[in-house]
Order: C-alpha cells, then sequence, then structure tokens
C-alpha cells in the first residue's frame, strides 16, 4: 500500500552546503504490516516518516499511498510525534476533537468518547495539558491520532520521553489496538526492544547520508515476551546491523 | 497579596504629609495630602468632578476600543498571512516612526478642536503595542502545534481560531496592557491641548489658577484610574490565560 523508490532528500545549510539527509531510499511496506524504521541518531529515520506524513517533500523519487502520490498530509494518515504536542490552551476533549473537525458536533463527541476510553482516559476528559503526566499526554496525542481510523498510524519515537515502565506499558497497548484495528503501523525508533515488540520488520538505517542497512523480519508470536530468548537473539542481531555495540 | 501593593503608597503618604507639616514643602509648591484630599472633597461637592472623570474614561474607552479594533484587524491579517506582512508591515512601521503627537495639527484640522480628534490621537497611541505584540505572538507560535494542525487537515478558520488566536493572546494581552497605558498618556496630551472638561483640563485649570492642589488631585485620580482599568485587564488576562503554566502562574499560587 506504501511504496518508497529512489525517494532522497537533500537540503542546503546556512552555509550553502548541501547535505543529504536521505540517500535512494526503496521501501515498500503493505496492508496492515507493522514496519519499524531503527537508526542511530542522524540517520534520517525522522526525515523519511516527514515525508511519508506529507509534512516535507522529498528532493527526489516516488512516494504513493494506495496508488496516490503523496503531496500534503492526508486524513486517512494519524501521525504520533515524539512530543505529545497537545494545545496547552485546550482540554484533552478538545485536544481530540481537533482531529474531527470534518464531523457533525454530536458525532465528534460520541467518537472523543470511545477514543479516550480505548485509551483509559475517560476521568481526564475536561483536563488541561498541563495536568497530565508524560503518558497520559501521549495516549491522548495517540488518541487524536487514531481519531479518524486511519489506514495508515505513523509514530516518530513516541515513547523516547517516558520512563521505561509507562514505555512498556504504552508498547503493549499501542500492540493491542493496532492488532484490534489492523491499520499500517510506521514506527520510527531507537529502542530496539520497542522495535521487536512491536514490528513485523525491522528496517535498519544508517547515516550519513541515510540508507537503508538491512531488513529483519520479526517472526515472533504475539505478544512478544521481552524476556524470552528468541528475543534476546533478535536484539542481538539487530544491535550488530545497527552498528552500536 | 493584594495588600502588600498598598504598604509603599501608605509610607511615601505619611512622609509627604510629614514633610509637608514640617515646612520642608511650602503650600504653594505642593500641598499636604491632607489639603489635597479637602480640593477634591471640594471639587466633588461642586458636582464638577464626577463630569471631569466620566468624560476622561470616556475619551480613553473609545480610543482605546478603536485602536484594539484596528490593530487586532491589521495585527491578525499580518501575522498570519506573510504575503499581506509584506505590503502592509514596511508603512505601519513607517508610520510608527512618527510621534504620535505629530498627528495632532492634523487630527485638529481633520477633526476639529473635539471629541473626534481626541479619541483618534488616542486610537494612533493604543494601535501600535497591541499590532506589534499582536503580530509577534502570532509569528511565535510554535512549528510543532502548527504541524498538528496540518496533519489533521484543519481548516484555515479552525487553525486561526483553535491554535494561532489562543497561541498569541498573552502576547495579545502584553500589547493590550502597553495600549492603554498610552492611552491614558495620549488622554492627557489631548486634553491639555483644548478641552473644556476632564481630568487633563482640571490639570491645566489647576495651572491657570495656581492651584497646585488641584494639579496634585487631578495626578492622584489619573494614577487610580489608570492602576484600576489595568487591573481590571489583568484579571481578564488571568481568566483567560488560565492555562498556561509558566513561571508566573505558579508563583501566584505558591509565591515567592
Amino acid at each position: 500500500m506504501l511504496r518508497i523508490s529512489g525517494l532522497s532528500k537533500r537540503y542546503d545549510d546556512d552555509a550553502g552546503l548541501q547535505h543529504v539527509a536521505l540517500d535512494r531510499i526503496d521501501l515498500a511496506v503493505s496492508e496492515h504490516e507493522a514496519v519499524a524504521l531503527v537508526g542511530t541518531s542522524g540517520c534520517g529515520k525522522t526525515t523519511l516518516l516527514r515525508i511519508v506524513s506529507g509534512l516535507e517533500p522529498a528532493t527526489d523519487g516516488q512516494l504513493t499511498l494506495q496508488g496516490d502520490a503523496v503531496t500534503g498530509p492526508r486524513r486517512d494518515v494519524g501521525v504520533v510525534f515524539q512530543e505529545p504536542r497537545l494545545m496547552p490552551w485546550l482540554t484533552v476533549r478538545e485536544n481530540v476533537r481537533l482531529a474531527l473537525l470534518d464531523l457533525a458536533p454530536a458525532a465528534q463527541d460520541a467518537v472523543i468518547a470511545d477514543l479516550l476510553r480505548d485509551v483509559g482516559l475517560t476521568d481526564f476528559v475536561e483536563a488541561l495539558p498541563r495536568q497530565l503526566s508524560g503518558g497520559m499526554a501521549q495516549r491522548v496525542a495517540l488518541a487524536r491520532a487514531l481519531a479518524r481510523k486511519p489506514s495508515v498510524l505513523l509514530l516518530d519515537e513516541p515513547f523516547s520521553a517516558l520512563d521505561s515502565f509507562t514505555r512498556m506499558k504504552l508498547q503493549d497497548h499501542l500492540g493491542a489496538l493496532w492488532e484490534r484495528s489492523r491499520f499500517t503501523l510506521i514506527l520510527v525508533t531507537h529502542d530496539v526492544d520497542e522495535a521487536i515488540t512491536l514490528s513485523d520488520r525491522i528496517v535498519v538505517m544508517r547515516g550519513q547520508p541515510g540508507r537503508i542497512y538491512r531488513e529483519i523480519a520479526v517472526n515472533l508470536p504475539r505478544p512478544r515476551g521481552r524476556t524470552a530468548p528468541e528475543f534476546q537473539k533478535m536484539k542481538d542481531e539487530v544491535t550488530l546491523a545497527l552498528d552500536i555495540s | 497579596m493584594q495588600w502588600r501593593g498598598l504598604v509603599l503608597p501608605a509610607l511615601l503618604l505619611v512622609a509627604w504629609q510629614a514633610l509637608c507639616a514640617s515646612k520642608v514643602f511650602t503650600p504653594d509648591v505642593m500641598p499636604s495630602p491632607v489639603a489635597v484630599a479637602t480640593e477634591l472633597f471640594r471639587l466633588w461637592t461642586k458636582g464638577q468632578l464626577l463630569g471631569d472623570i466620566v468624560i476622561t474614561v470616556e475619551r480613553v474607552a473609545l480610543g482605546f476600543l478603536l485602536g484594539t479594533a484596528v490593530a487586532t484587524v491589521f495585527g491578525a491579517l499580518v501575522g498570519y498571512s506573510r504575503r499581506t506582512g509584506e505590503y502592509l508591515d514596511p508603512t505601519l512601521q513607517a508610520l510608527k516612526a512618527v510621534p504620535s503627537l505629530a498627528w495632532v495639527p492634523l487630527f485638529i484640522l481633520w477633526f476639529g478642536i473635539f471629541e473626534v480628534s481626541k479619541i483618534a490621537l488616542i486610537a494612533v497611541g493604543v494601535f501600535f503595542p497591541i499590532y506589534l505584540n499582536l503580530v509577534a505572538g502570532i509569528r511565535s507560535t510554535d512549528r510543532k502545534l502548527v504541524e498538528v494542525a496540518r496533519v489533521n487537515a484543519l481548516g484555515r478558520f479552525d487553525l486561526v481560531k483553535r491554535i494561532l488566536v489562543p497561541a498569541a493572546l498573552p502576547n495579545y494581552f502584553t500589547g493590550l496592557r502597553a495600549g492603554l497605558a498610552l492611552g491614558w498618556m495620549f488622554v492627557i496630551a489631548a486634553e491639555l491641548m483644548g478641552a473644556s472638561k476632564g481630568l487633563g483640563f482640571l490639570m491645566l485649570d489647576g495651572q491657570m489658577t495656581g492651584r497646585p492642589a488641584t494639579i496634585v488631585a487631578a495626578l492622584i485620580l489619573f494614577a487610580v484610574a489608570g492602576k484600576v482599568s489595568d487591573a481590571l485587564l489583568v484579571a481578564t488576562g488571568r481568566r483567560v490565560l488560565a492555562w498556561q503554566d509558566d513561571f508566573g502562574s505558579v508563583q501566584a499560587k505558591t509565591g515567592p
């Protein structure tokens, strides 16, 4: 459903020097697949995700989603950023509503109630973002991204700012939502455990310029116990590919 | 605590009275607080004072509303659309460089010596801080929040209403306060230039008739009116900006 071929991204810095952030990326993601893009910082994985989301244009190459060239943000693509990016002046309810403004108001309220129940925040509908913990705020962001029942959900290191306990909880939560709704999931992360827990396939990127170095299929049964020996073996393999050990 | 703000004025009042009582200040130069209070009472019972206060407040209010309305429209247009800004902003910046009082001869020629020219002058003074702060507020909206609007396909109206306007509100209120302060400044200028009523006229009258107590009384009334109107703005701002999570709002609850 998502097809990337020969995609490059170059930009000029303030000194007029040209940088190559992404170099001839080829990637295909099928419907309902969960793909993790992993790599050390600066390898271009966030840039790639931003291009897929339509927020940034590519310099060269093709990018199609369900056959259509991506020229800008699309209603059927949900995005969760590294930070929750909630409007500090809006309550939880109104923040989620931002994704639903094309619906009739009554329908908006019904969808919001469902979404917040899904992410376990029913009691915080009227709360302001400053009253939420980091994990709660990111769950609101997740609810907002899922509001329109997207066919693709893009996540850019969504849990990297959270403590490890909250992170694991949210990973399991996201995994359950994915199993239930079966949207296509593309997750950018530098957390190998997270990539193995959530994805069917791990795409290892290396910089600079950013290229795809290896693709590793994750053929472990779900839900994946993080302490299983196969999990550890996989982790060693990905770590080796990342060249960080 | 609110009462702390009254400590310094109370001390000054006591010192002022003491200096007058000990003849350091002579009554023809600086009347004592008691003399000023007596003068205020005299003006009040004469029935003139209320009218003077009302007309001055009215001028400031009308000028402030007019200046705010125009500044809000221009500020929103220039802040939202860079292209509109390229057309409008250089001209407005050039007009800003004209000292506001320099408009007086022209306004008197255009609008006459009465109310309209005074209100126009106040509106000009009010305009610039509000315009500048609103533009700065909209432009400094976090890019990351605007991206949320983009990925959620917000329309232009919803982007302005739900994101740009609230994000600009803290700056906007700073501009409103600065604008209001200038409004009080310009009302005196307007009334000193020619008026038959108002607190500025009262001051001029005190000068002409050699009554320092009248001048000081009018000064005090200006201070009180300015402070009260500013406090009203601050209270409104606090309610509208209750979502803020900054040092100032934490300080308000817990100190120091």
